[in-house]
């Protein structure tokens, strides 16, 4: 009489410390997740880019492209130099102005300015840019990555921040456009 | 000894476990599995065990620190005592390992190891191949130099084309903005925790299937697997024609491990290690980024593919690829075991390993890239200026100032993203050299913008001496016919 009974409370209070560890872990899941996926958070909700110093115009002479660097945005104690990100400033002529993100905008490499020839070049898959940035040739579909700029009290600021990639071209929303050069 | 007797004893009497490892290392397998090509899943579990010994002495040492990876890899290759031989036992192992595995993989398809009963085996084996692959992919990124850097920047560039989730699977991916300490510090996590506690659990479930299903008998042309009857016919192959495993079959186990281990003690002493290459700094752009030797083919494949399949194939590619190796088993589980009576397993492993072959070969001189500094550092050879007139020779000048020497060879030097152009007047005539310089085309940009028409002028003038000797340049016959041709 008394066994199938006491059977099923034990099996009821094996039920029960399941769900109970059940509800816990649940409990746990939220925190560990978010944790986990911090970084897509913080994009979403502050954003990574902002806008920063690249330095004073005159260091950007009139018809050259130059290399500039700045200090990342966001950064950690631990990041030493790979928070140093640079980038090449196009003076047009004098007053307007093109900042290209470094990464090729095939596969993320450095790409090179050949003052001589006026070319972009990358040294990973061989794609090559124009001075003004668009496709030349080899695998990249789109010219490269542009960065918002403005001048203020005679210095060059740009909106920046995250590493633009294909997918996801932070780095302004110019120059867009497969395989077309962005104002042909 | 009657006192190691005493202790072993004591110890069986508790942990009950000499019964079932004696079982199990005398279980019978098939007298013909003693052989030279059932070595390989040993070696690589030597190989793997290898890895954790010098991978957790590397440990004591390195430094998973964006900014501090770099030197305390200096300090292992140079301050401490023999941390340079570790780090190159820990690197040649990695390439060894990776190669024993895909050996490995192709001996068990050859055999038919996959069939019934053993898939499971197989799905499992796949895991572990891309959990390898893995720990080859995320050892070269804790190798913090500028290819690691720059081969991060390659990973999150290709995942940020998986549709819509593509930017924040690249934000989770680098652990931020950025690649910067977050994303090496989830790298060292990755490479030192999760992912060989994986491995360390599929190769303990490999290694039970191995046992509970029995090694892969020497597969017999016209012995035919079906699903009814295999495991009795197995069982009945091990009774009649059985050697226990210890000491019947372990023996060239033995040797081989031990000799592929002493060939990365070789390696090691020989080489030494790998790298690091330059700073991971990325304001240092005179760098020409390189995968590691197993992510080679990809570097190839993903510089010759046509721009407009590149995202498709990085995206479908793969999971095509694993698909067939994860339903291989399923779709083929019975019949034939025998290489001799599979035509169709046999190309498709030679056609793979070719291809992978080549891919490989192209992409240790990488005829796609510019050669960056050909401009300056390689001359025009001698033979093609001598006796030159002044034009000519001004010619040269713009070949090299403008850089075209980085992506067209001349005398075999020079880059070969472009035609070599020791011909290249038999093949164009003058028209249709000023048109190709101006307008570009054919994958080469369009140079009008950059060359002032004397240049232009020269270039071609310079262009059109390129000829074998005795070989006369290209003419346009309409042009000869009403100008008389050329002076």
């Amino acid at each position: 009489m008394s066994l199938p009974d006491g059977l099923s409370r034990r099996a009821m209070l094996v039920k029960l410390g399941i769900l109970f560890n059940a509800a816990v872990g649940a409990i746990l899941v939220v925190p560990i997740v978010s944790y986990i996926l911090s970084p897509v958070i913080r994009q979403r909700r502050q954003g990574y880019e902002s806008w920063l110093k690249l330095g004073a115009l005159d260091q950007f002479p009139a018809g050259q492209t130059r290399l500039a660097v700045y200090r990342n945005p966001v950064v950690n104690p631990t990041d030493g130099e790979t928070a140093n990100i640079p980038c090449w400033v196009r003076n047009v002529d004098g007053e307007k102005f093109q900042v290209f993100a470094i990464n090729c905008a095939h596969l993320g490499c450095p790409v090179r300015w050949f003052p001589q020839s006026g070319l972009f070049m990358c040294p990973c898959h061989g794609g090559a840019y124009y001075s003004d940035g668009s496709r030349a040739s080899g695998p990249p579909e789109r010219g490269l990555f542009e960065y918002r700029y403005k001048l203020e009290q005679g210095n060059l600021f740009i909106d920046a921040g995250q590493m633009p990639t294909a997918g996801a071209p932070t780095a302004g929303l110019t120059n867009i456009g497969v395989g077309r050069p962005p104002c042909a | 000894m009657r006192l190691i007797k005493k202790v072993g004893g004591w110890f069986d009497e508790r942990l009950q476990l000499a019964t079932p490892i004696r079982e199990t290392m005398q279980h019978p397998v098939p007298r013909r599995t003693a052989s030279w090509a059932y070595v390989f899943g040993s070696a690589a579990l030597t190989v793997f065990a290898l890895q954790l010994v010098t991978g957790i002495l590397l440990a004591l040492i390195y430094v998973p620190s964006a900014g501090e990876a770099w030197s305390s890899l200096q300090v292992l290759n140079h301050q401490v005592t023999l941390g340079w031989f570790i780090r190159a036992l820990h690197g040649w192992g990695s390439n060894f390992m990776v190669a024993i595995v895909l050996i490995h993989m192709v001996q068990v398809f050859l055999f038919g190891a996959y069939k019934f009963p053993r898939e499971l085996t197989w799905v499992v084996g796949i895991l572990l191949l891309l959990l390898t692959l893995g720990m080859a992919f995320t050892g070269q990124v804790l190798r913090f130099d500028q290819d690691a850097y720059w081969g991060l920047g390659i990973g999150a560039s290709i995942s940020s084309r998986i549709p819509v989730l593509g930017p924040r699977i690249v934000n989770l991916l680098l652990g931020g903005p950025i690649i910067a300490g977050a994303t090496l510090s989830r790298f060292f996590a990755l490479h030192v925790f999760v992912i060989p506690g994986s491995l360390i659990a599929f190769v303990g479930l490999h290694l039970l299937l191995v046992l509970k299903l029995g090694i892969n008998e020497w597969p017999m042309p016209g012995r035919i697997v079906r699903r009814a009857t295999y495991i009795k016919e197995y069982h009945e192959l091990t009774r009649k024609d059985g050697i226990p495993f210890v000491p019947g079959a372990v023996a060239k186990d033995l040797f081989f491990s031990g000799f592929i281990l002493l060939c990365i003690v070789a390696c090691a002493l020989y080489f030494g290690p790998f790298g690091p290459s330059g700073q991971p700094d990325p304001t240092i752009i005179q760098t020409a980024p390189r995968p590691d030797y197993f992510f080679l083919w990809l570097y190839a494949v993903l510089s010759l593919l046509p721009p407009s399949m590149e995202t498709p194939a990085l995206l479908i590619g793969p999971v095509i690829a694993l698909g067939v190796l994860l339903a291989l088993p399923f779709f083929s589980g019975e019949g034939e075991k025998s290489w001799r009576r599979r035509p169709i397993a046999v190309l498709t492993i030679l056609l793979v390993a070719v291809a992978l072959g080549t891919f490989t070969r192209l992409a240790g001189n990488a005829p796609w890239s510019p050669v960056m500094d050909a401009w300056s550092g390689d001359p025009i050879p001698a033979r093609y200026l001598k006796g030159r007139t002044a034009l000519e020779r001004q010619g040269a000048l713009v070949f090299q100032a403008k850089q075209c020497h980085n992506c067209h060879a001349l005398g075999g030097v020079g880059g070969q993203r472009g035609p070599e152009l020791d011909r290249i007047a038999v093949e164009l005539t003058q028209d249709q050299l000023i048109r190709q310089v101006i307008q570009g085309g054919g994958n080469m940009p369009a140079y009008g913008k950059n060359l002032s028409p004397a240049e232009t002028t020269s270039l071609v003038a310079f262009l059109e001496t390129l000829h074998p000797a005795g070989q006369a340049p290209a003419q346009d016959a309409s042009r000869l016919g009403q100008l008389g041709g050329r002076p």
